[in-house]
């Protein structure tokens, strides 16, 4: 009788998630940051709104070590209900392993490739015709972030481009300000001096090295002029030891540190520590010569599923995170432009209007990761992160090894 | 009579045998299958998914003018087809020409030689000092013994916090007065594996040193005594007689620690990400970012066999030549 009992009563609890009318869906994603859980839950409250239940897989320690957990998931057979990726082709590979949901009619019925701005993010989410993603957001490494208070306690201005940033450097050096912060993971090191290269170099060059993979103009002048700026910003980030980017933020946010180059995800962390932009600390696109943005960003990718109704949530989920509504309020605690180009956000701070208007006038570039294999940018990270931690590799050195990566990527 | 009868080796005692089966199948399988395929892959250009060797597809498709006209066989069409995913020995030279794997060998020969001389040396004298009949050894042998029942990624952590520059040890011992005192190994590139190399001497001794302990116990009594009454020293007691023999125990921890060395992993990872820079990365880290986050599984496997054939060196090859040597003094 007791056994009977407890059958039952284990029968009801397996059968009962099946029946109910929530669908549980679980999502993973590597946002883990203040600003970036803020608004990661803005889609949770937005799809439980909608009766289903969103179970959280934030996954600690940046996407380098989430995704390869992701994956492992995906191919073992034990998929997740929906799954970040930046914006480009680190899913390349599952989508024509046919383990990603096809999106295509839910696309095309409400008509994303009409309000989705600038159009080339559908192109990453798509192989062969069809449409494998949603993009969410967009973002952009290229920009400095600076505190106010750092430069105030140097005694001087706040730079208004790279050059003087440099110059303000002994100053902030005697005040005991870091003048640049750089987290320790490689990515970020690799992420600022493709902002240099933006920055610095004509866009002829940058799209000759980026996406023909010229290796002769990564060796030319041109180039030496990025490594030498490079060069410079690994001495002035002498004495930063923090490890996770928002760490780094943090420094500029206390006024440890003066300036962090990074990417406008960045804006989240200030936005949670309740600074202003343009009154407590200024953003530079472009490090103040060249304003043009790259168009990364995140983007939610569906695994397939056996289960219809999971099957359903999925679609349920994939149109919710495009909604006008949704992308408001999700890029506004994000700091990232929304991919719609049809949406009330002039409630966006001094910094993201910046990048609303580079956006509007279609200064754009594609992102590393939509440019190059994980393969090729880990080799950039590992050259990057080698060059800025060891003084005794010269600039002569750094650039042979980039120009052979581009050679050699595919 | 009897010759006839007896049954052929390979029927007698089939229970045993077919009780075997499942060990051997997955001796085969695990084992040996997976390792071979581990091989066969790492001579192709599999990426985040691994790819077919040959293409059987096309293969069949074959019917080409060629074949008919020039007789000479369809030998470069196939070849020309299986070089599609078949790259022959390009992972190999693409990760020997890689500063990041050179300097990963570099790393581990450090550790290794270092791991393997103060583990060795260490967890004798701390056998040897436990040996003299101490009061509380028990407890001596838990305390030494702790660090081991942790997992390296705990060490690693441990480590990382008390090595840390601003509230680790080094602050410590600044606000005790002494304000120069300098010891941030894990910040600095040129001594980081160092830094790395504590915690594990720390975490791995205390299992040398008790299996040590039990080959000290193992020596008979008696030749203590014979060697008390001859007026040996005791460190001479110990080099001379003491130390030849204990080889089979000698035997076992260098595979332990050998086998420690070749698998560093989570320690570095705990402790330094491979950090500062790429000053303290490890073979067994390129294997796995190479795989997982650059998703390029030839470049991977590659790595992972040159790691094998290390390991076939350092756990066959060495210790059959100690062996060897072994054999020809006993027989003196």
């Amino acid at each position: 009788m007791n056994y009977r009992t407890t059958l039952a009563a284990l029968a009801a609890s397996v059968a009962l998630p099946l029946s109910a009318f929530a669908t549980e869906l679980e999502v993973t994603h590597w946002w883990t940051s203040g600003g970036e859980s803020a608004a990661v839950a803005e889609f949770a409250k937005a799809f439980e709104a909608g009766g289903d239940t969103w179970i959280d897989g934030a996954i600690a320690g940046g996407g380098g070590t989430a995704r390869p957990i992701m994956i492992s998931r995906i191919i073992g057979g034990e998929p997740m209900g929906a799954t970040q990726f930046n914006t480009g082709r680190q899913a390349e590979e599952l989508i024509e392993a046919g383990l990603m949901l096809d999106l295509t009619d839910l696309a095309e019925a409400e008509g994303w490739a009409d309000f989705v701005n600038p159009t080339k993010l559908l192109d990453a989410c798509t192989v062969d015709g069809r449409i494998y993603c949603v993009p969410v957001n967009i973002h952009s490494a290229q920009w400095i972030w600076m505190s106010h208070a750092a430069f105030e306690a140097a005694g001087t201005d706040v730079p208004a481009n790279w050059d003087e940033f440099v110059a303000a450097g002994p100053a902030l050096r005697e005040a005991g300000i870091v003048p640049l912060a750089m987290g320790q993971q490689s990515w970020q090191t690799n992420l600022a001096f493709g902002t240099l290269a933006v920055a610095l170099t004509s866009s002829e060059d940058w799209e000759a090295v980026n996406i023909d993979k010229d290796a002769d103009v990564a060796r030319s002048p041109a180039y030496t002029r990025v490594f030498e700026a490079f060069d410079t910003a690994r001495k002035l980030s002498v004495g930063s030891d923090v490890n996770d980017w928002n760490q780094a933020t943090n420094m500029v946010i206390t006024g440890t540190a003066a300036a962090q180059i990074h990417g406008d995800w960045a804006q989240g962390e200030f936005q949670v520590a309740g600074q202003v932009a343009g009154v407590d600390y200024t953003c530079l696109p472009g490090l103040g010569y060249n304003e043009v943005l790259d168009t990364g960003g995140d983007a939610f990718y569906f695994p397939t599923n056996d289960d219809p109704e999971i099957t359903a949530a999925q679609l349920r989920l994939a149109s919710l995170m495009i909604s006008p509504e949704v992308q408001v309020s999700f890029n506004l605690k994000k700091g990232s432009l929304p991919v719609r180009g049809d949406i009330d956000m002039s409630s966006a701070n001094d910094c993201m209007q910046k990048g609303l208007e580079i956006l509007a006038s279609g200064a754009i570039l594609p992102s590393g990761v939509q440019l190059f294999t994980e393969d090729t940018n880990n080799q950039f990270n590992d050259l990057m992160t080698a060059f800025w931690n060891d003084h005794s590799i010269t600039v002569a050195e750094v650039q042979a090894g980039y120009a052979d990566i581009v050679a050699n990527a595919d | 009579m009897a010759h006839t009868k007896r049954p052929s080796q390979l029927f007698r005692n089939m229970a045993a045998k077919i009780a075997a089966i499942p060990m051997i199948f997955t001796t085969l399988v695990v084992f040996v299958g997976c390792t071979g395929w581990t091989v066969v892959y790492s001579f192709t250009k599999s990426k985040m998914l691994p790819k077919k060797i040959f293409e059987t597809t096309e293969l069949f498709s074959i019917p080409t003018p060629s074949w008919l006209s020039d007789g000479s066989l369809d030998f470069s069409y196939i070849s020309g087809i299986a070089t599609k995913n078949f790259v022959g020995l390009a992972q190999y030279e693409r990760l020997w020409n890689s500063d990041r794997w050179l300097l990963s060998i570099e790393n581990i020969a450090i550790y290794g030689i270092c791991s393997l001389v103060f583990t060795f040396v260490f967890g004798f004298i701390l056998a040897a000092l436990l040996d003299q009949k101490i009061r509380f050894e028990n407890t001596f042998r838990t305390i030494f013994l702790y660090p081991f029942a942790l997992s390296f990624i705990v060490t690693g952590l441990v480590w990382q916090w008390i090595l840390n520059k601003d509230h680790g040890l080094q602050q410590v011992v600044r606000d005790m007065g002494f304000e120069n005192f300098n010891f941030n190994p894990i910040y600095d590139a040129d001594i980081v594996m160092y830094g790395i190399l504590i915690a594990g001497l720390w975490q791995g001794t205390g299992l040398i040193m008790c299996l040590m302990l039990a080959g000290l116990r193992g020596i008979d009594e008696d030749i203590w005594k014979a060697a008390r009454i001859d007026g040996i020293p005791m460190w001479k007691t110990y080099i001379y007689i003491v130390i030849p023999m204990m080889k089979p125990i000698f035997a076992t921890t260098l595979v332990l620690i050998a086998s420690g060395i070749v698998k560093l992993y989570d320690l570095v990872v705990a402790q330094t990400s491979g950090g500062p820079g790429l000053a303290s990365e490890v073979p067994a880290k390129y294997v796995y970012d190479l795989m997982f986050a650059s998703q390029n599984l030839g470049q991977g496997l590659a790595a992972s066999t040159m790691m094998l054939t290390f390991v076939i060196v350092v756990v066959i090859i060495i210790p059959s030549i100690i062996r060897a040597f072994g054999g020809k003094k006993n027989h003196v």
